[in-house]
């Protein structure tokens, strides 16, 4: 057979499951649906959690730590330490504020600034507020560089808000695996219908594929149809699921939008990427792929011609 | 070019369909296979198709034996023999052209070739100008010269045929057989189950008569039992 002859006869089988799912378009559009939904829930779930991540931003903004000295420490001290802090390898960024200054903000931001004049002294401490660099901040490197600012003789206490960082990866890690779960259950579940939508054809065209083994179709040539009747059916549904996706962004992008204001935030809700889309479509194309092929390995050998 | 050597099939329910079966048909001989209905003439084709292999004994078509043939062998095999039901078997939702086509595509034959040898077969069966009809929208007699049609397109060296002309009145009967005989005068093996007696004198071929799954008479490829002339 020539390579011509034989991708002749590729389109000619591509055409003829292309023309057989037109024909039924009411079949064809409940069983895309199905698979569509199907394709486009872990992708909305895989969006959420890319959106989680990006939303609550790098996680360095996140875990600044506050470092209180005593109150008799001097500001020289503290200015001092501040630069040996600087030296550190997992440190980005040392700011000093003096009491005096903290004072200052306190009373003008507080709303308490006249209740404030009466105190004689200022209670505040120097602080330092350190900002280590995004590579070191996960919850080791952040216990190892409180341990150095908590040893120092001058330092009274040392804040990290790195609980809720924890939580919210733990919350995301497991949104990760709920995200592989549902991806092997629903793409079994597409793999189950369009092998089940598969065998339904099969047996409809039982006669065909009788006279066509009669004649001296292989089975290779038997087969051919109903794969591509599953890659379609896979890549339709995946399309689908797309559509599905693209719409709900499109749905949720200005309410999203609103509620990262009110945090102070200008996130915008992302759509699926290249990437994503790329998967999508093609763990579509091979589930069909796969639940044809598996469909027609199970039925079609049981089907030889009778005369 | 094809030779049964003592056929037995016994189905799994256990009525023996053919018994101890034994003929040899040469290579563009034109045989008549014979008997009343249930005799073994549909068994003796589907032993010939491979749409079964025998319990016992050795069925040799083309020089290959088709209880070692393997699987992955058969569709060629089958690519080799042209075969017209009494029923048709055509595809109902197909045209005309797609059902004579349908040996020439799954052998891959480019296109147009296929369209030349559609034409041609359709011309041989006098249907020329129907490709695009549906077969319910032909006559039984119309729809049967397309089963023909598409038995013969690939040009198969044997070609089987299951009581062709049951359902044909006598004229279109003798008509189908003449057809059949044209394959045979340029070099086809044929071999036709019929009960039709009358139209087996007619042609004055050789005959095998099956009774109860056995070979009754004309196994031997001598001199036909009734000589007629052509």
């Amino acid at each position: 057979m020539s390579l011509s002859v034989a991708s002749a006869r590729h389109v000619q089988a591509l055409l003829g499951s292309i023309g057989r799912l037109s024909r039924n378009m009411f079949a064809t559009t409940l069983t895309l649906l199905v698979i569509g939904l199907a394709l486009a829930l872990p992708m909305a779930l895989r969006l959420f959690v890319a959106n989680a991540q990006a939303a609550t931003g790098d996680f360095a903004n996140a875990v600044d730590m506050s470092v209180y000295f005593k109150p008799d420490v001097p500001l020289a001290k503290a200015q001092q330490l501040a630069a040996d802090a600087r030296q550190r390898s997992e440190v980005g960024e040392v700011t000093v504020i003096p009491a005096d200054k903290a004072l200052e903000e306190f009373k003008t931001y507080s709303g308490f600034g006249t209740a404030l004049e009466v105190l004689k002294d200022n209670p505040l401490p120097h602080v330092l507020h350190v900002r280590p660099r995004a590579e070191s901040s996960s919850p080791a490197a952040l216990e190892t560089l409180r341990r150095y600012f908590t040893a120092w003789p001058e330092v009274d206490i040392v804040q990290v808000d790195s609980e809720w960082v924890m939580r919210f990866n733990a919350i995301l890690e497991v949104l990760r695996r709920l995200l592989v779960i549902v991806a092997i259950l629903l793409g079994a579940g597409v793999l189950a219908v369009i092998g089940n939508t598969i065998r339904l054809e099969i047996l409809n065209r039982r006669a065909e594929i009788e006279v066509t083994k009669l004649v001296g179709g292989s089975n290779s040539f038997v087969r051919r149809p109903f794969l591509y009747t599953g890659v379609l059916y896979g890549l339709g549904g995946a399309v689908l699921a797309w559509l599905i996706v693209e719409a709900a962004v499109a749905v949720l992008g200005q309410p999203v939008a609103n509620l990262a204001q009110l945090y102070g935030s200008h996130y915008l809700l992302e759509g699926p990427s290249d990437d994503d889309i790329g998967i999508l479509l093609a763990a579509g194309t091979v589930l069909g792929w796969m639940g044809a092929w598996i469909s027609a390995a199970r039925h079609l050998s049981s089907i030889e011609p009778r005369a | 070019m094809i030779s049964f050597d003592r056929v037995s099939k016994r189905y799994p329910n256990g009525r023996e369909a053919l018994s101890n079966v034994t003929f040899n048909i040469n290579t563009g001989e034109m045989v008549f296979l014979t008997g009343r209905s249930g005799a073994g003439k549909s068994t003796v084709l589907k032993h010939i198709a491979l749409l079964e292999r025998p319990s016992r004994g050795t069925v040799l078509v083309n020089g290959k034996n088709t209880s070692t043939l393997r699987a992955r062998h058969i569709p060629a095999f089958r690519r080799g023999i042209g075969v017209v039901f009494q029923d048709h078997k055509l595809l109902a939702d197909r045209p005309v052209y797609d059902n004579v086509a349908l040996p020439l595509i799954v052998a891959a034959t480019p296109l147009k070739e296929c369209d030349k040898r559609v034409r041609a077969a359709l011309d041989q069966v006098g249907l020329l100008g129907k490709e695009r009809m549906l077969p319910y929208e032909l006559s039984v007699g119309e729809q049967q010269r397309v089963g023909i049609a598409r038995a013969v397109i690939s040009k198969p060296p044997l070609l089987i045929a299951d009581e062709p002309t049951g359902n044909l009145d006598p004229d279109l009967a003798l008509e189908v057989m003449r057809l059949f005989r044209r394959f045979q005068d340029v070099g086809v093996t044929v071999v036709v189950a019929t009960h039709d007696l009358h139209i087996v004198r007619e042609f004055g071929q050789r005959e095998i008569v099956l009774d109860n799954g056995q070979v009754q008479g004309g196994a031997a490829d001598s001199l036909p039992s009734v000589v007629a002339t052509r």
